[in-house]
């Protein structure tokens, strides 16, 4: 694959988002380069806590009190600068140019509104179109995000349908006008694995049709594994390897993105023993100094906790934030077994 | 595998009476458990995997006798478990526990760790005193909890670290079986390898029984020997782990294997991926429960009209699919 020959779609650079509570400042997000190009599908994947969907919600500029973006943080749609946007400007971008969905359905539903009535809501929050026309075009989106009998599903209340009918709604809402770029934040989380594989397929066709790209977020890395090219592993509220799916697979960099693969139980193969990560991801108020991984790393030496690594270049087109890139050496030390603590 | 199972389950029967509709006017049952047999096997594991609403962990706690069966039997050690007279089956109910997915269920917010795990060494008299209170101590350096973790409370605990209170809590009163409902669904990756491990290590070390009970296919396949696969409730392949992984007979174990999105870009499997939800245990269809959902092609009259049977098809794998051996 080469790289993306225009301007990306998506640049985010330097993203950092902090909440200030009582126990301090908690940097959610903590300098966060991404980019997504036109139609591209692009992982961001990691564990609760590390910032992947404050990440998310920070694109769209959707972060609350206590909440901000820290000065400095840039996130660029074709070129414009979102973060400078008018409150206008913005809503006009979010489910316009950029739609989000999420893993909770039922939260992103009105309870009391009528599904088809809430997707053509949606549209004409965004177009000059009459009432009929949104409420047919809502009718054609249920469609086409695979409901059957559309015409009467319509109709139907949120709590009238099962968790994979919801999820479906949603993208159908959330693709109605046709958006450029799609954050997609555990969007089968909830589901049974049936309807995960359905929801997904269904995405992967409709992304096809439509040629928009998706930031798919996940904890799964299955799901990176077959539905994206390109991967951001974050960890702690920072980007921590970056590469071409097949290249994080085979080769990852960074012992973060390893002790996840190898902490993984397979299907494919059994394993006798999962080599656990030992410890816990740090509170957000409280990232260790140094490399953030460094306390549950079976390589750090004195380097790691005490000096932040920034993102390195590991092999072409592969980042690691680690400073083993430098002095690849040390890996030599490499624990069989799982480590203990 | 020993002659006589820990755990013999045959024909068990679990139906609700819900109300719903306004005011609860109407009453509808759910078929939740509907015919289960099954053994458990000494010091072993039995795998049970099946999408929510499948009826597993009702069968796992009308196992446990913590839901009344509607009809069916379940012998822990050769006793019927519903026969008991009251003061027999909480004497029963020591050697059986259950794990839970959320350990906050089984942790009391206001009670200190030590004290949730002391609760059952004093109401089954096994231990008091300075007695209780070194092996309360014990039992949490067993689960991998730190020194000290006795006085400090569950909100002082990651997620990781309370499940391995919630099994603290279990073993404190040294039962046979444990049912192990979902333990590591709600845990990261990274802690849910940590939890496994202690399960397994656990297993080995006191000669425990598992019912294992979880959605995840590839968590099943790393801790059970056998595999039951449930859809709605009704167990509709059961056998040797490397059997239902390798060559499902069932085509419903089929599309859930395929569905299962596997940590490897280089291999590319077909997908058999179905159509619709599975219908409501309060309206199960007739003949085969998974037939308005089934992809096979050989799909006929009988699949509508007469519900299979469990077959076995090769050495201790059963299957309960007509089109099974076509």
């Amino acid at each position: 694959m080469s790289g993306p020959s225009r301007a990306p779609l998506l640049e985010v650079r330097d993203l950092a988002v902090r909440f200030t509570g009582f126990d301090g400042v908690a940097r959610a997000v903590d300098g966060v380069d991404l980019t997504v190009s036109e139609g591209e599908t692009v992982g961001l994947v990691g564990e609760s806590g590390c910032g992947k969907s404050v990440t998310a919600l920070a694109l769209l500029r959707l972060i609350e009190p206590p909440g901000h973006i820290a000065h400095g943080s840039s996130v660029r749609l074709e070129g414009r600068d979102l973060l400078a946007l008018g409150a206008k400007e913005i809503r006009a971008v979010r489910g316009n140019h950029v739609a989000l969905v999420f893993q909770e359905p039922l939260s992103a539903l009105n309870p009391v509104l009528r599904v088809g009535r809430q997707i053509a809501e949606a549209i004409r929050a965004h177009e000059a179109v009459s009432r009929s026309t949104a409420r047919w075009r809502a009718v054609e989106m249920l469609a086409a995000v695979g409901i059957a009998d559309a015409e009467r599903r319509a109709a139907s209340y949120p709590h009238q349908l099962s968790g994979g009918m919801r999820q479906r709604v949603l993208l159908a809402m959330a693709l109605a006008c046709r958006p450029k770029l799609l954050l997609a934040d555990e969007p089968t989380t909830a589901l049974d694995v049936t309807i995960q594989a359905e929801i997904l397929e269904l995405l992967d066709g409709l992304q096809h049709k439509l040629g928009m790209a998706v930031l798919l977020i996940t904890h799964n890395l299955g799901i990176v594994a077959e539905r994206t090219r390109r991967v951001y592993v974050m960890y702690a509220g920072q980007i921590v390897e970056e590469a071409a799916t097949e290249r994080l697979f085979a080769a990852p960099a960074h012992p973060y993105t390893q002790g996840l693969l190898a902490a993984v139980p397979r299907l494919d193969e059994r394993r006798e023993r999962l080599r656990a990560i030992p410890g816990q991801v740090p509170p957000a108020t409280a990232w260790p100094a140094g490399c953030r991984f460094h306390p549950r790393c079976p390589y750090a030496w004195e380097k790691c906790r005490t000096e932040m690594p920034p993102l390195l270049e590991a092999a072409p087109g592969q980042k690691a934030r680690c400073w083993l890139v430098q002095e690849p050496g040390r890996r030599k030390s490499r624990p069989d077994g799982e480590v203990t603590k | 595998m020993s002659p006589t199972p820990l755990v013999q389950v045959r024909d068990l029967v679990t139906h609700f009476t819900r109300r719903v509709g306004l005011l609860g006017a109407r009453r509808e049952v759910v078929q939740a458990v509907n015919g289960v047999s099954l053994d458990v096997a000494a010091k072993t594991t039995l795998g049970l995997v099946g999408e929510s609403g499948c009826g597993k962990t009702t069968l796992g706690r009308t196992i446990l006798r913590l839901v009344e069966r509607t009809s069916g039997e379940v012998r822990f050690d050769g006793r019927d478990v519903f026969a008991l007279p009251p003061a027999e089956l909480r004497r029963l109910r020591r050697r059986m526990q259950i794990v839970f997915q959320d350990p906050d269920g089984s942790l009391n917010p206001r009670l200190s760790i030590g004290r949730a795990v002391r609760e059952g060494l004093e109401v089954h008299r096994l231990a008091e005193g300075a007695e209780a209170t070194r092996r309360v101590e014990a039992l949490l350096a067993e689960v991998g909890l730190p020194e000290g973790s006795a006085a400090r409370y569950p909100h002082e605990f990651s997620g990781g670290q309370r499940q391995r209170a919630g099994i603290a809590r279990a073993l404190a009163v040294e039962p046979e079986f444990v049912v192990c409902d979902e333990p590591v669904s709600a845990l990261d990756v990274s802690v849910q390898a940590q939890v496994l491990n202690l399960l397994v290590d656990l297993q080995a070390r006191r000669g425990l029984s598992y019912l294992f009970i979880s959605h995840d296919l590839a968590v099943i396949r790393h801790v059970a020997p056998r595999v039951a696969v449930m859809y709605l409730g009704r167990i509709v392949e059961h056998g040797p782990s490397d059997g239902i992984y390798h060559r499902p007979l069932h085509p419903y174990t089929q599309a859930l294997l395929t569905a299962v999105p596997v940590p490897d870009p280089a291999t590319r499997r077909p997908r058999i991926v179905l159509a619709g939800d599975p219908p409501s245990a309060v309206n199960p269809p007739a003949g085969c429960p998974f037939h308005p959902r089934c992809q096979h092609p050989g799909k006929d009259e009988t699949c509508r009209t007469v519900r299979p049977e469990l077959r076995e098809l090769a050495p201790g794998h059963q299957v309960a699919c007509h089109l099974a051996d076509r």
